[in-house]
């Protein structure tokens, strides 16, 4: 077999906790030009278990932060993007895209709502510069100010059913008065942080935010109050247990299930598209493929026959190369080989029976809801 | 460190052979399953199918990626590893015992010779970390 090894190159990024994911034994590796751990020892199969179990930590600091402050800052943050950032309260917190004028998009992203006059965007890491450009050209004369703020946060997640009663015994603030997209500010061991209850995993959890030289604190204060090392202890957990937590909780990755291609109509994110909030970005382009229809559709698979599907692989229905696997993997906690795809509208629906071609092997696969995973409330 | 049993060739793609007779049981290494992590899916051929050296005869996968696994040796295939269809975890906790994926009658056992030893595969290991 061959071995793909990832040699760390000084160009690479490093998160403020790179020293430590190294002392922990994580794998490291190249993902968007950050040098980030893709597991630990214990393994992705383990951390993905422990995480819907108990407990993971996840360094995410990689991700990008762009502050929005002054009177225009929500109409301006509601044209750039797809959801109505004028339901926001203060204190709470919403998915949304930034979204090209063909409806497509630019990145996905959380708006964070401080105040009337000060918002937070939460952008994935490769796609940072990217964003803070798009931002800053889209920035026509609205009493604001912008600024890329990535470099001055550390973000940690702490993931699962006991990440509550793990991050109460480090805070004052009540963590259970916190309502899932809300968030609040006080402080974590000491530090100043800001508290969200979000994330990437399907799970109950909370992302939480503060300056990078604070990191370190933090995660090793998370671990040991996490009674990291025991059985049912809190696990960090590498960039293949993040991903596999968001696929079973049916979550789209950028790059993957949406990029410049995908509208997001076509990705099942109707939902953070407010056609009727007033003028944004690829309105018309949406409002237009509303009323038209749209020609493919991203959907949920099961694998029904022996095999993995991969991301890239081609979806065939009848003798019909019709799409592609946008992310394929094996789901450690439902035990099944599941993915997304790309189909034709008209064979989009749930129960249909697709093929992948798994390296020039047709394996059976069926169209399932999604999300795959839902934890029980 | 990982584990390189002395009485066992091994490949630069990372396979250990085995030789009874003419008789070659294939498997990956320690090293291997270490760098692949978690391995959930192991893909071999059916016995009688024939395979040339260095050629891809199955597939071993982890969570995150797939991996093909190659002949060190030619020959046709005269038993598989039934039980890492149910049990593909073996690769990981057993490479050289209940992880190993084919037997193969060599065509030329003289093919052997050309494989590394335990120390050479030690020193290629260490040379393709740093």
């Amino acid at each position: 077999m061959v071995i793909k090894l990832t040699a760390t190159a000084p160009q690479f990024k490093e998160t403020p906790l790179n020293r430590l994911h190294r002392d922990l034994g994580g794998r490291m590796v190249d993902f968007g030009g950050w040098d980030m751990p893709v597991q630990y020892p214990a393994g992705t199969i383990e951390e993905h278990l422990r995480t819907r179990n108990h407990s993971g930590l996840f360094d995410v600091s990689h991700m990008g932060e762009i502050e929005v402050r002054g009177a225009d800052a929500i109409p301006f943050v509601n044209r750039i993007t797809s959801n109505d950032v004028s339901k926001l309260i203060d204190g709470q917190a919403q998915y949304s895209a930034l979204t090209t004028p063909l409806g497509t998009v630019v990145d996905d992203l959380l708006v964070y709502r401080f105040s009337q006059d000060h918002l937070l965007l939460v952008v994935n890491a490769g796609t940072t510069e990217k964003d803070w450009d798009w931002i800053k050209s889209h920035h026509a004369g609205e009493n604001l100010q912008l600024k890329n703020v990535s470099a001055e946060y550390c973000q940690i997640a702490l993931q699962g059913p006991d990440a509550i009663s793990i991050l109460q015994q480090l805070t004052e603030l009540k963590l259970a008065d916190i309502k899932y997209y809300h968030f609040t500010t006080g402080t974590v061991d000491g530090v100043p942080s800001i508290v969200s209850r979000t994330g990437y995993t399907g799970e109950d959890g909370f992302e939480v935010y503060a300056a990078a030289d604070k990191a370190e604190q933090l995660w090793t204060k998370m671990l040991e109050v996490g009674k990291a090392g025991t059985d049912t202890g809190v696990l960090p957990c590498g960039l293949a247990a993040r991903n596999t937590l968001r696929l079973e909780a049916g979550m789209s990755l950028y790059g993957h299930e949406i990029d410049e291609t995908t509208t997001l109509l076509e990705a099942n994110l109707g939902w953070i598209c407010k056609l009727d909030k007033g003028d944004f970005i690829g309105r018309d382009r949406l409002a237009q493929q509303k009323e038209s229809g749209i020609q493919r559709r991203l959907v949920g698979f099961e694998v029904t026959e022996r095999g993995i599907a991969r991301d890239d692989q081609e979806v065939v229905i009848g003798d019909e190369r019709v799409g592609k696997v946008t992310s394929g993997s094996p789901a450690p906690f439902l035990k099944k080989n599941i993915g997304f795809a790309y189909v034709p509208a008209e064979q989009a629906a749930v129960g249909g029976e697709i093929k992948i071609d798994v390296r020039g092997r047709l394996v059976g696969a069926q169209i399932v809801k999604t999300p795959f995973y839902k934890r029980a409330r | 460190m990982a584990n390189v049993p002395e009485d066992l060739h091994y490949s630069k793609d990372h396979e250990w052979v085995r030789v009874d007779g003419d008789i070659a049981t294939i498997g990956i290494t320690d090293y291997a399953q270490d760098s692949l992590g978690d391995v959930v899916y192991v893909e071999v051929p059916k016995p009688g199918d024939e395979f040339a050296t260095n050629e891809s005869f199955g597939s071993v996968e982890s969570v995150k990626a797939v991996s093909e696994v190659f002949t060190p040796v030619s020959g046709a295939v005269v038993e598989i590893n039934e039980s890492l269809a149910d049990e593909p975890e073996s690769v990981n906790s057993d490479p050289y015992g209940k992880g190993w994926m084919i037997r193969v009658k060599m065509s030329n056992p003289g093919e052997v010779d050309s494989l590394l030893t335990a120390a050479e595969y030690e020193d290629f290991t260490k040379a393709e970390k740093e």
